[in-house]
């Protein structure tokens, strides 16, 4: 005992209670996610009937069941018996009781003869089979029909992403999403660090202006942006004799909308290169062009990098700008735009939804854990310094 | 599908290529349109000056049409077109801002966004400083800070479907298989339909920003409280201080200008919040925001351009005074250098 509250000081009360809250805090954090990866790979029919946190327990239901129709009796003695399965074929589980009205479907126990009346004793075993006998010949054309309460083991499976992805649309949406995203995060970078570098080494009257303009302009919200642009697009589109919702402009929207963050984020990097590697490459006779390619682009790459993620995420995961500037025709609609669809649409199916939302998580998830040093460091670049 | 694929690669590459392209055939042109040749030394130093002004507009070029096109034209755009009829063409002088006034959906989006603006980023604030605290003082803290941050690239769309699950409603006989309504019947109560409970609704929608943006926010303070001197908590530890004063009184104070930083940029957030709201409600049962208000005025019955400029401007004038601070700041950190 003295060894233990020994122990226990030299850990401290406090010090637990910091392991525990943070223990508690990281589970509410994580169970949300949890909850959907669970449920897309459940069975259909479990995800109705049964919260995803009991997915690892045998789930119990009831179901109905049709016996052997009369026909199929032979006769024992006096008595005329059916016997089979109350399982239809690939139908699992075990039966924990039934009942022949629909009313008490575990009216009687399973494994001893129930009386049914008018003579009739029907027996099921937990595996389904069954001994169905009557002290007179079986009446009518139809089997009986009978309820059961059945437990099925936790059953999963991929089942629910190959039906969104190749019946729902998410496959498609997915590629619209690549096609979407790829140029819109990489065509921004070369734009920006040029600007960039303009704004930290190179004078030039108004570039304190600029300078306020951008930071300025990191701020103005989308909605600001959406109705002029709209008309204008329609505009160019006629102009054009073409359609106004074009991979190509949501392409420029994406570039533009990111280009303030951008280049304030580059230009807070590159400002800070040090002095004296860009003045002797001056002295030495390199042009502006020469030392931004040589110098200035690859002693950035952290910023580069921290600026992709943070475009690639933004882009990824927008849905305002695709819904405005892209179609929402099944060939131009990105995930986020098919999973609301999708929510309107398939609103209880929580089959298609949870499958759907990990597909749209999926890609900046990986991401996210592969690159979360880049990621941290950008926003700190981006919102320590001002803002 | 591959194809598509292919052809969003190949624009990259192409449109890098090209931009690349511009980037060195203007630098080019410039150097030919005014040589700098050994001979006439007044003319080749007038042409190296005239280089140097010109170039930096060569750099800043694109990036500044772009901002152009796509930032400032619009703004302005905006503002004009809120005095504007629906179809933008006929000037109704301040009609849009008087029905705005007198709008019961617009005082409703409002009052739902000063109450997003009241507790989203004072939630935020607040459990991302504390788990930034408790976090760095355990091994595990790292993992622990990866989980909590890990919602940030969680696209809106997705978080509501996640949240929507776990607010899923059914009928008190049957079982359910939302985390929330399974919690409360467990604990003897009846199921409820969160989502379409009139005011409170509002909050269960925040609860979905705040754990995605409490990671951010968390990042960014534990950031600003491992610059805290050591000394500083030592001389407190000494003078007999216990945690709960050192925290308010040593570290707090020291990071108040991030805890500013941390403040505003989830305000600006709040402002701007849309897809959580078109996802779980879309503006139902009281909770429209003045986002989702300006989207649905810009497409309602062929579209109110004038209506919706006019909500625009009002989100626009909530972010300014935000604007004015950081570009003062910004002007304050490129004197100091």
């Amino acid at each position: 005992m003295a060894s233990l509250s020994l122990r226990l000081k030299r850990v401290g009360l406090p010090r637990l209670i910091v392991h525990l809250s943070v223990l508690v805090i990281v589970i509410l954090w994580l169970i949300p996610t949890l909850g959907i990866l669970v449920t897309s790979i459940r069975d259909k029919g479990q995800i109705t009937t049964s919260g995803w946190w009991t997915a690892f327990s045998s789930s119990t239901q009831t179901s109905a069941g049709r016996l052997g129709d009369p026909s199929s009796a032979r006769q024992e003695g006096a008595n005329y018996v059916i016997t089979g399965s109350v399982f239809e074929k690939g139908q699992g589980g075990t039966v924990s009781a039934f009942g022949v009205r629909v009313q008490e479907p575990a009216a009687f126990p399973v494994d001893k003869p129930a009386d049914l009346g008018e003579g009739e004793t029907l027996t099921v075993k937990p595996d389904g089979s069954y001994v169905y006998s009557k002290n007179a010949p079986f009446e009518g054309s139809r089997g009986k029909r009978i309820y059961l309460t059945v437990s099925t083991p936790p059953q999963f499976s991929l089942q629910n992403y190959e039906t969104v992805l190749k019946g729902e649309g998410i496959g498609q949406a997915f590629i619209n999403s690549l096609t979407v995203t790829i140029p819109a995060t990489i065509i921004p970078i070369l734009i920006a660090a040029f600007a960039a570098y303009a704004l930290s080494w190179m004078s030039f009257p108004g570039r304190a202006l600029i300078i306020a303009m951008v930071v300025g302009l990191i701020v103005v919200p989308l909605q600001m942006s959406l109705i002029p642009l709209l008309r204008l697009y329609n505009e160019v589109g006629n102009f054009l004799g073409t359609s106004s919702k074009t991979y190509a402009g949501i392409w420029l929207a994406h570039t533009a909308f990111g280009m303030p963050l951008a280049i304030y984020l580059l230009r807070n990097y590159i400002a800070g290169l040090p002095k004296e590697i860009i003045e002797s490459a001056r002295v030495d006779g390199a042009s502006d062009f020469e030392i931004f390619l040589k110098i200035v682009l690859p002693l950035s790459f952290p910023a580069l990098a921290s600026f992709a993620i943070f475009q690639f995420l933004w882009v990824w995961n927008d849905l305002l700008v695709a819904i405005v500037f892209l179609g929402t025709g099944r060939d131009q609609l990105v995930l986020t735009g098919a999973l609301n669809a999708l929510l309107g649409s398939r609103g209880g199916n929580w089959e298609i939804l949870t499958a759907s939302a990990f597909v749209t998580i999926l890609v900046p998830l990986a991401v996210f854990f592969g690159l979360q040093r880049y990621l941290v460091r950008g926003l700190l670049a981006g919102s320590v310094k001002g803002g | 599908m591959v194809s598509q694929i292919v052809s969003a690669v190949g624009v990259m590459i192409v449109g890098v290529f090209v931009c690349a392209l511009y980037y060195w055939l203007s630098d080019k042109v410039l150097n030919l349109a005014l040589p700098v040749r050994d001979g006439d030394v007044t003319q080749a130093s007038r042409n190296l000056n005239r280089r140097a002004v010109i170039r930096p507009w060569l750099f800043l070029g694109p990036a500044l049409l772009l901002l152009g096109i796509y930032l400032v034209y619009p703004v302005i755009a905006t503002f004009i077109l809120s005095f504007h009829d629906r179809s933008g063409e006929t000037f109704v002088g301040l009609a849009n801002y008087r029905w705005a006034f007198f709008d019961a959906g617009f005082r409703q989006s409002i009052f739902n966004n000063i109450l997003w603006l009241a507790v989203v980023p004072a939630a935020c604030t607040f459990f991302g400083l504390v788990i930034a605290v408790l976090t760095d003082r355990i091994w595990w803290g790292n993992i622990a800070k990866s989980i909590v941050f890990m919602p940030m690239a969680i696209s809106f769309v997705g978080a509501s479907v996640i949240w929507k699950f776990i607010y899923e409603y059914r009928g008190a006989s049957d079982s359910q298989i939302g985390l929330l309504n399974a919690l409360v019947t467990a604990l003897g109560g009846d199921p409820q339909v969160w989502i379409s409970m009139p005011f409170w609704n509002n909050f269960f929608l925040m609860v979905i920003l705040i754990w995605i943006q409490t990671g951010f926010a968390m990042v960014i303070l534990s950031a600003a409280l491992r610059g805290i001197p050591e000394e500083t908590i030592e001389a407190a530890v000494i003078d007999g201080a216990n945690g709960w004063q050192i925290f308010w009184k040593i570290m707090v104070p020291q990071i108040w200008g991030t805890i500013a930083v941390v403040w505003t940029t989830i305000t600006i957030l709040v402002l701007k919040v849309f897809d959580i709201v078109l996802t779980m409600t879309n503006g139902q049962w009281d909770t429209m925001v003045l986002a989702n208000l300006m989207f649905d005025w810009m497409f309602r019955g062929g579209g109110d351009s004038g209506r919706s400029a006019v909500i625009a401007l009002v989100i626009m004038a909530a972010v300014t005074p935000i604007m004015i601070w950081n570009i003062r700041q910004a002007n304050r950190d490129a004197g100091g250098h």
